[in-house]
């Protein structure tokens, strides 16, 4: 049996300030494997960007596994890992173009093949012709688009996505993530998308990991039975309310 | 150039324009005494006046305010450079910093002059004094001021620190430095003059001092035109170096 890309076991976090400690994650497992779309979604507070942290490298964990790659492909945490945020973060200083280049500026990749390769993410998200503009020049959405290619530019092996449409207005957001799937199935990348939406997860996800708050873990982790070309239509679909609908009894919301 | 900016300059030298001519006129209107208020035309013809020496005492009180702004600025940014490096050293002196800040620097001129002599360069300290704390407590709070998701993102690709500051402290604390730029020219000229106020044998300040005591007010007040006319050089050299290097978006006003 081949192993999965990324595995957590029993990963716990406390974070410790001057005179507490606060326990962020009592518990969380999980087994993604390589091109799987993962979706974490949950309450506030309930410690979901802590783990994408932890998933970084950017954080150490207290108890549990963290696994990523394998001996036969390791996994090199500063050149694999891509980040996009819920904010674009772009540099105002920098044009589009070399705000995408900033990953390979850092890991002091060749500047040529980066600058070509950078190119070609930005006309795959969709910004050709922007290349030169400055991110104010950009509305929100594209400034996001921008900051996705950024994430793709040192071609990692994992994508970390902290509610990256939680700051566009509705229309945008469905757009966006019709545009995500596209991006994904395109660049066969594994991905971790963190948001607040449960329709938004169900809608993305090929799984969905549910966890709670007080104590913060894991509530619930399930494989997304949903066509895989999906369109806004199948919103409709019996299988994404009965989805939502567990994720909102989860969550005592129903 | 845009339209828009052609007309800001029109605007900018039509108001300009307009006060002169207000101070003329009510120069002449309320019939106010040449030795009260001289009008424009009056101070202008001083120019004229050849023991007056204006370009010596031009380029005297031009070489404080420079000097004093530029080494400010050098120094400044150094200094803000060197804490955001060193927590330790951040921590320890800035709070002295602040404390010396509130020293009316104006009021330490007269010590300068007793340490120091005076004479050009006792001014360009004066200056240097006066605009080395707007310039390093702004660039200091620039530099501070990193999205904490940014220094993530760096981290995450394992960046230096090196990398951090001069990719994205840097670049992202410049509109600040400009902003204490802006704010030092003012005290810059303030502090030039001030000590050629309190003892000195040169510069338009001191210039002034002697017309005043022959209450030739034509000729100080050409010179205050012209102490104001290296204040509007230096401004303008700031907002032009600023348009060069800060992407318009980033500007804080
Ligand atoms: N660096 C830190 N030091 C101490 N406590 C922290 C730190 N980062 C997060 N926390 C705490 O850990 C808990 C989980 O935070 P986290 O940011 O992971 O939540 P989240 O699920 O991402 O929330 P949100 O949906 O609001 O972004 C919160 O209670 C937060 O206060
Ligand atoms: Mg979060």
């Amino acid at each position: 049996m081949s192993q999965s890309f990324v595995s957590l076991q029993n990963v716990r976090k406390v974070y410790r300030t001057r005179n507490e400690e606060f326990e962020a994650i009592q518990s969380v497992s999980m087994e993604i494997n390589a091109g799987e779309l993962v979706c974490l979604v949950g309450p506030s507070g309930c410690g979901k960007s802590t783990l994408l942290k932890i998933l970084a490298g950017l954080h150490p964990h207290e108890g549990g596994e963290v696994r990523i790659g394998s001996l036969e492909e390791p996994f090199d945490p500063s050149r694999d890992v891509g980040m996009v945020f819920q904010q674009p973060l772009l540099l105002k200083w920098r044009r589009i173009l070399e705000n995408v280049l900033l990953p390979a500026e850092i890991l002091g990749l060749p500047m040529k093949a980066s600058r070509e390769r950078a190119r070609g993410l930005l006309a795959m998200v969709g910004l050709s012709g922007f290349e030169e503009n400055y991110p104010y020049e950009l509305s929100g959405g594209m400034q996001q688009r921008a900051a996705i290619a950024r994430a793709l530019v040192h071609d990692p092996k994992l994508i970390l996505m902290d509610e990256p449409f939680g700051a566009l207005d509705a229309l945008t957001r469905e757009k966006m993530n019709l545009e995500l799937l596209r991006i994904w199935r395109e660049s066969q990348k594994t991905i971790v998308f963190v948001t607040h939406g449960i329709q938004e997860a169900v809608f993305l996800g090929t799984h969905v990991a549910v966890m709670t708050a007080g104590p913060a873990r894991m509530a619930d982790y399930f494989d997304v039975d949903l066509p895989e070309d999906r369109d806004l239509d199948i919103k409709t679909h019996e299988n994404f309310g009965e989805y939502t609908r567990r994720i909102y009894k989860l969550l005592d919301m129903d | 150039m845009s339209v828009d900016t052609w007309r800001k300059i029109i605007v900018a030298s039509v108001v300009h324009v307009a006060f002169i001519a207000f101070w003329w006129l009510s120069v002449i209107v309320s019939d106010i005494p040449e030795y009260i208020l001289p009008t424009p035309w009056l101070a202008l013809q001083t120019l004229g006046t050849e023991n007056y020496n204006w370009v010596f005492h031009f380029a005297a009180t031009a070489q404080e305010i420079f000097g004093g702004y530029i080494l400010a600025l050098v120094v400044g940014v150094a200094f803000a450079a060197v804490f955001t490096w060193s927590r330790r050293l951040d921590e320890t002196l800035m709070p002295l910093l602040v404390t010396l800040n509130m020293i009316p620097k104006v009021a330490m001129a007269p010590l300068f002059i007793v340490w120091l002599r005076f004479g050009i360069e006792t001014n360009i300290v004066i200056t240097f004094t006066i605009c080395f704390f707007p310039i390093l407590l702004n660039t200091a709070r620039g530099l501070r001021e990193v999205e904490p998701d940014l220094l993530d993102l760096v981290r995450s690709l394992n960046g230096s620190r090196w990398q951090l500051f001069i990719k994205i402290q840097l670049p992202g604390a410049l509109p600040y430095v400009f902003s204490g730029m802006k704010v030092a020219t003012v005290l810059a000229v303030a502090g030039a003059i001030v000590g050629e106020f309190i003892q000195s044998d040169r510069g338009l300040g001191w210039f002034m001092l002697v017309t005043q005591e022959a209450l030739n007010t034509d000729a100080m007040v050409m010179a205050l035109l012209l102490v104001t006319l290296i204040g509007v050089i230096l401004y303008g050299a700031v907002i032009l170096l600023e348009r060069t290097f800060v992407v318009q978006d980033a500007r804080i006003e």
